[in-house]
């Protein structure tokens, strides 16, 4: 589904051309689970953004569920994140005026939900996830697991094809952030395709498929094909 | 989007970040409302002026003794000297159907005096018209009875400033004073009416005409009164006048005739573009507010760096983003505004129970047009902020904390 073809992506960094992919060909079937590893600097969160569409590559060809994305607009690429695709942060990205189920409930008011469904399906998802009398908290009121909790809640409102995850566990401790994980991989096994971008080794070894990247090149992959 | 969870996604926006979007809010309510205050006093100052010529009379025309040679040309070869106006020329007057009254005046000095009291007054000789020409009122008894005008009858109406003065509180009814060599019966005494165009009513003698012309031992009048039948009668009564002096002045154009219309739309306009350039210079500090409406939302934009990110992560398209801010100063500019109607009539309010003389007014169109000088300026200086949080690369906007 998701078809990555010749993606080159450089970046300017004072007078230097910096290539943080260079020809990566990547290819993630339906309702997989990757890991993405590498060193900083070597593009995996790159490689992550430009999946989520938050990027665009210099050359190359990227196709999501056999759809060109690099011809689409601003428009309908924001479409696309809308409705096909979900973030969880390193750093959450909670609005912090909102409270919790607000946070949320966003990505349904941008996609013009109608606001009856949209309060059960935030109460339905927050209570999934343990977080029912929080839903009234704003984000500085949580704590690092439950901000994450949050943010997947939100990221998997519109139910989404893909979920993209980069570094979901870098900025928690060790039970949240195992916490978390176990999340993910039930919204895995409930078929969602997971993409997660992480450096500890532990985590990656979760994962059905880890996939290598050094120097803007996947080095390697134990899945691909 | 829906338009109401763009309104109240802004609004929350706005209610997060109190201090700075109340400062916002008094710039633009402190820009409304000097717009519309010093535009109300403007205002106020033309109804003033127009009021004050309303006093002087409806309709009026004042024809004046001597031609005013407004337009150049060569002087005379001989000299003229023009004619008297007469207490006939204004007779004669009375009869053309453009015009409904005729006051002739004459006006001296006397003194006027009543057992030891003795003052020097202004002494004012009319007809009966003058009363309603003037819009005059009295305190007690009676004005000058109408009759024929070239009888002299020894009867005289004092101003209230006058009466007090000489007869303190007792009714000066009946009594007889001295004016100059003559003795006059008092019938009536004039009420408080203020100042009216230099002349004080109150410190005042109106006697008949004709008791004037004896009494400062002339023919000639001062000036005549004239009020037309209705405004638009004023050009034909103007024409008449005219006319009928040239043919009693064998040919000679040697009266001016004013109208009060034409006063009036010269004061009328000067005052008019008075308060169109105070209220442009209030309209300054209307743009001001949208200046710093412009910055506070420009560090709006790069303190929620983030949140635009996670918008567009999230997948708002770049328009939505713009979308998302212009409402945001809309909104802000639309309660300023509002906040600045409510102070202006506070304003005004206060001003006319400080000065309940003056007139103060809000024009409408003051009103409408500061509104929407607010509003367009919130738009105008939001879009280059919005623009700039619309176009920030979602990658680089989320990796800031």
């Amino acid at each position: 589904m998701i078809h990555l073809a010749g993606i080159e992506r450089t970046f300017l960094v004072g007078d230097e051309a910096v290539h943080a992919l260079s020809s990566v060909d990547f290819t993630v079937r339906q309702g997989e689970y990757v890991a993405i590893m590498g060193p900083s600097g070597s593009g995996k969160s790159t490689l992550l953004n430009i999946i989520g569409l938050l990027d665009r590559p210099d050359k190359g060809i990227y196709t999501l569920e056999n759809l060109d994305t690099t011809e689409l607009t601003d428009d309908q690429q924001a479409s696309v994140r809308r409705h096909k695709i979900g973030f969880v942060f390193q750093f959450f990205h909670l609005v912090s005026r909102l409270t919790a189920a607000e946070n949320v409930e966003l990505p349904m008011i941008l996609a013009d939900v109608d606001p009856a469904s949209r309060k059960s399906r935030v109460k339905a998802a927050l209570s999934s996830l343990g977080l029912s009398d929080r839903a009234r908290h704003r984000p500085d009121q949580l704590s690092g697991g439950q901000r994450q909790r949050v943010a997947i809640a939100r990221a998997t409102i519109m139910q989404p094809d893909v979920i993209l995850a980069d570094e979901p566990t870098g900025n928690l401790d060790r039970t949240s952030g195992i916490d978390v994980i176990r999340i993910l991989e039930d919204l895995h096994n409930k078929g969602m395709t997971l993409i997660m971008v992480t450096h500890d080794p532990a985590l990656s070894q979760r994962a059905a498929r880890r996939v290598q990247l050094a120097d803007g090149n996947i080095s390697s992959d134990t899945g691909g094909f | 989007m829906k338009t109401g969870d763009v309104i109240k996604f802004s609004a929350r926006a706005l209610s997060g970040y109190p201090t700075r979007t109340f400062l916002m809010i008094l710039a633009m309510a402190i820009g409304v409302a000097s717009v519309i205050l010093l535009t109300a006093l403007g205002e106020g100052a033309r109804r003033y002026v127009t009021n004050e010529f309303t006093s002087l009379g409806t309709y009026l025309l004042i024809v004046l003794p001597g031609r005013s040679e407004t337009t150049g040309g060569p002087p005379p070869l001989l000299g003229e000297t023009p004619r008297d106006l007469t207490l006939q020329d204004a007779l004669s007057l009375t009869r053309h159907s453009a015009i409904r009254r005729v006051a002739p005046i004459t006006v001296g000095s006397a003194p006027v005096s009543w057992k030891h009291r003795d003052r020097e007054v202004t002494i004012l000789g009319s007809t009966e018209a003058l009363f309603e020409i003037r819009h005059l009122s009295m305190a007690q008894g009676r004005f000058i009875p109408a009759g024929d005008p070239t009888r002299g009858l020894a009867v005289c109406v004092i101003g209230y400033k006058l009466k007090r003065e000489l007869f303190g509180n007792q009714s000066p009814l009946g009594q007889w004073v001295r004016i100059g060599e003559r003795r006059f019966r008092i019938i009536g005494v004039l009420a408080k009416k203020g100042q009216s165009l230099g002349l004080d009513i109150g410190d005042l003698v109106v006697v008949p005409v004709a008791s004037a012309q004896t009494l400062f031992n002339t023919s000639s009048l001062f000036r005549i009164l004239v009020q037309a039948n209705g405004r638009d009668a004023v050009s034909r009564a103007k024409e008449m006048i005219l006319a009928t002096i040239r043919e009693r002045h064998e040919g000679e154009d040697d009266v001016t005739v004013i109208t009060q219309d034409a006063l009036l739309s010269t004061f009328d306009r000067i005052l008019v573009t008075m308060t169109l350039s105070v209220a442009g210079i209030a309209a300054i500090s209307l743009s001001v507010a949208g200046i710093l409406i412009m910055n506070v939302m420009l560090i709006a934009v790069s303190q929620r760096t983030s949140e635009v990110g996670l918008l567009k992560a999230i997948g708002t398209p770049g328009t939505q983003i713009l979308r998302l801010f212009l409402a945001e100063s809309t909104i802000l500019s639309l309660i300023g505004a509002g906040l600045g109607v409510i102070l202006a009539y506070l304003g005004t309010w206060g001003l006319a129970r400080a000065f309940p003389r003056f007139p103060f007014a809000v024009p409408i169109w003051a009103l409408g047009a500061a509104v929407f000088v607010a509003l367009l300026t919130g738009l105008v200086f939001g879009v280059l902020p919005a623009r700039r949080a619309a176009k920030l690369d979602p990658v680089e906007a989320l990796s800031r904390r």
